[in-house]
């Protein structure tokens, strides 16, 4: 069994599992970090900053999705500087792409748009690139508009982690990179895709949904949490 | 020595324009031009985004009427998939469309032309608009605001918005069915609609007299009239064929396939606008110019379909000659009509037993690369036209925009108040004012007509037959 440690998070005492995560225990105990790459059963990544937190004690900010709980740790989650740090991270993935909310499949779903909302982000301090990536409808039941993609990865750790699969990983670098299927083969023709919709199920924009149907209708996130409670069960069993 | 008058920028339309008349030698209008001076490129950054992308796009050219891209856009979209969608996403499109037109057209006449005919062409300029009417007659204010409300309302009722409802008209139908509640609250409100219909028209009627002066030049020439007609030559919205009527009234072609704009449609450019020119391909350019919209559709057809429009068409169609009437002027009275034609057929749609089907979307997915949707809206014939790849995105667009096919009459129209209103070197208010008028009774949506943005302010410029600037006036 696992050794339990005591930290605070924003002043509550809480219990945690040694080498969980803050956002992790942060979430299990109520208390709200905003995040956006990060995804419940899968491994964490710690790309988008959303989940900033501070640890009194440190000049740095760490984030909170890949910062294992230590015993006596002080967070804190809120902040007027974590605050510009996430608007700041929410605005540079916002100006990366075209994001044009109107008429995105996912508008009024979408977790960066509801980010955007939440954080405040207005407008962009920064020029927008317009890229003009090339939609990928290949696929009879799901379409990709890289224009859309924030590179969070979720639909990689997904594919790989859950589904077992491993056909969509990421070719390039920086603000160029890209998720691909197979080798950057079309999604319609890539051999080692199941079709199983669990990438378009976890993406949090509109770059990865299912053709046809609006993202409401779509069940997301929730899918993956589910998948990985029934395997521990079966595990326990 | 010719001069040139620009008007600019044109008021209480929808969009940016400006208008440039040009005097001879002796100092009297050689000819008007009326620019549109706004680009926006839809056509162009549509390349490349998936078919069902283009409902959600394309309804944003225009926020008065997005519901026509809409409908226009997904019945090309229903094109590309080869369905036909359910009787019931028909009905509650249908329904769509007429609240549609019921909010347009109360705009058009309430909030912009209104003020013309109560407040009188040379009154005040800065008390001659909604709220210098809401002040002399707040009742009627009042009414023009409740039925534009009216027609917004349905529009909310069935798809949760008022404005861009673009998640609820989708390629092969609706994406919800009407639920019991919804029908009655719009019934509840139909008689209150067309008491005020009814009272508007009264009202205009009454008026007309003291516009006689005026409606003699007011855009009264003979043109060609395109609008879409039933299979039998009733007034239609949503669908049916394209007639055509010649300028003596005779009805020149029928149950033209309006997937086949192209055959008979050329559109025409010139280097002083950015919105094009159609014509009529077999009488040639400038000679086949037509004219759509209200006017258009009442002089085509040949009966609307519902008891108190169908009087009020009878009465109407006495005003002219061989029952098809010239005047830009009546481009009102029509609208008005039309207002109650949408009444009624709200009504008949609602009572239709069929409309609370739950059966409201065919699904399937690309079986065509190319896919053409045509619909009346409330200015005139609308045409979506998409080519697609083999993956489904859009690789072509063109689309003609109601407001466009009027653009030679445009043309025409100002020319025609210019040469009875502006004399000299010198501008007045009177003439800016008659100008703008006969602009408004068109009723063009600018921003559309370029798929523009903004305020909707006319400039008009006098100049010289040496094309020297003498005179302008701007209002915005």
């Amino acid at each position: 069994m696992s050794k339990t440690v005591e930290l605070t998070i924003d002043g509550k005492k809480v219990a945690a599992k040694e080498g969980d995560n803050i956002l992790k225990v942060a979430r299990e105990n109520n208390i709200y970090i905003p995040a956006l790459c990060y995804l419940e059963g899968v491994s964490s990544l710690g790309g988008c900053r959303v989940c900033v937190v501070e640890i009194r004690g440190s000049p740095k900010v760490f984030a909170s999705c890949v910062t294992p709980v230590a015993e006596g740790m002080e967070v804190i989650t809120d902040s007027e500087r974590l605050r510009r740090y996430r608007k700041w991270a929410i605005e540079l993935l916002l100006a990366e792409r075209p994001h044009v909310c109107s008429v995105c499949v996912a508008n009024g779903n979408c977790e960066l748009q509801q980010l955007a909302t939440e954080l405040g982000v207005d407008h962009l301090r920064v020029d927008r690139k317009w890229t003009n990536y090339e939609l990928d409808l290949t696929h009879e039941r799901f379409a990709y508009d890289p224009n859309r993609c924030i590179l969070c990865t979720r639909c990689i750790r997904v594919c790989d982690e859950v589904e077992g699969v491993h056909a969509i990983d990421l070719m390039l670098r920086g603000k160029n990179s890209k998720v691909i299927f197979d080798l950057d083969d079309k999604w319609g023709f890539a051999e080692s895709c199941t079709s199983c919709g669990k990438c378009s199920a976890v993406c949090p924009v509109g770059a990865l949904y299912v053709k046809g149907k609006p993202l409401s209708e779509v069940k997301k996130k929730e899918l993956v949490s589910f998948v990985m409670s029934r395997r521990s069960e079966k595990t326990i069993g | 020595m010719g001069r040139e008058i620009i008007v600019n920028p044109v008021t209480r339309i929808e969009g940016h324009a400006k208008i440039t008349i040009y005097l001879d030698e002796k100092d009297m209008v050689k000819d008007a031009r009326f620019h549109v001076t706004d680009f926006r490129g839809f056509e162009k950054f549509c390349e490349g985004r998936p078919f069902y992308e283009m409902p959600g796009i394309t309804s944003r050219i225009c926020g008065i009427c997005p519901v026509s891209h809409l409908l226009a856009s997904a019945k090309a979209c229903d094109d590309l998939l080869a369905v036909k969608i359910p009787r019931t996403a028909e009905l509650l499109r249908r329904l769509m469309h007429m609240g549609q037109i019921i909010q347009s057209h109360a705009l058009s006449f309430f909030y912009l032309s209104s003020p013309d005919f109560l407040l009188g062409l040379d009154s005040e300029p800065s008390k001659r608009n909604i709220m210098g009417l809401a002040e002399k007659y707040p009742e009627i204010a009042k009414q023009g605001v409740w039925l534009r409300k009216f027609g917004q309302s349905i529009i909310e009722t069935l798809s949760g918005r008022r404005i861009h409802s673009s998640d609820w008209i989708v390629p092969g139908g609706v994406k919800t069915p009407l639920s019991k509640e919804s029908v009655e609250k719009i019934l509840a409100d139909l008689p209150k609609a067309i008491g005020i219909a009814l009272n508007s028209i009264e009202l205009f009627k009454k008026n007309m007299e003291s516009f006689k002066n005026e409606m003699r030049d007011f855009g009264d020439f003979p043109t060609y009239y395109m609008s879409l007609v039933t299979e039998d030559g009733g007034l239609e919205h949503y669908d049916g064929n394209i007639r055509i009527l010649s300028p003596d009234g005779k009805v020149v072609a029928d149950r033209l396939d309006p997937s086949k704009y192209f055959e008979y449609i050329g559109e025409a450019v010139e280097d002083w606008s950015y919105m094009k020119f159609p014509y009529l391909k077999n009488i040639g350019y400038p000679d086949g110019a037509y004219r759509v919209g209200p006017l258009a559709r009442l002089n085509n057809a040949s009966y609307c379909g519902t008891e108190i429009a169908d009087g009020l068409l009878k009465e109407f169609k006495k005003l002219g000659k061989n029952g098809i009437i010239q005047n830009t002027f009546m481009y009102h009275y029509a609208r008005l009509i039309e207002i109650v034609f949408c009444i009624e057929k709200v009504k008949e749609l609602l009572e239709d037993p069929e409309i609370l089907s739950t059966e409201v979307q065919a699904k399937a997915s690309l079986n065509k690369r190319e896919g053409v949707g045509v619909i009346e809206a409330p200015r005139g014939t609308l045409f979506h036209h998409y080519k697609v790849d083999e993956q489904g995105r859009i690789t072509w667009v063109n689309l003609i925009i109601a407001t466009v096919n009027n653009n030679i009459a445009f043309n025409k129209a100002v020319a025609q108040v210019a040469k009875k209103y502006v004399n000299g070197k010198k501008l007045n208010e009177g003439m800016l004012n008659r100008v703008e008028a006969v602009v408004r009774a068109l009723d063009p949506c600018l921003s559309c007509a370029t798929h523009a943005i903004g305020e909707m302010p006319i400039r008009i410029q006098l100049y010289d037959h040496n094309g020297r600037l003498i005179d302008e006036v701007a209002r915005g």
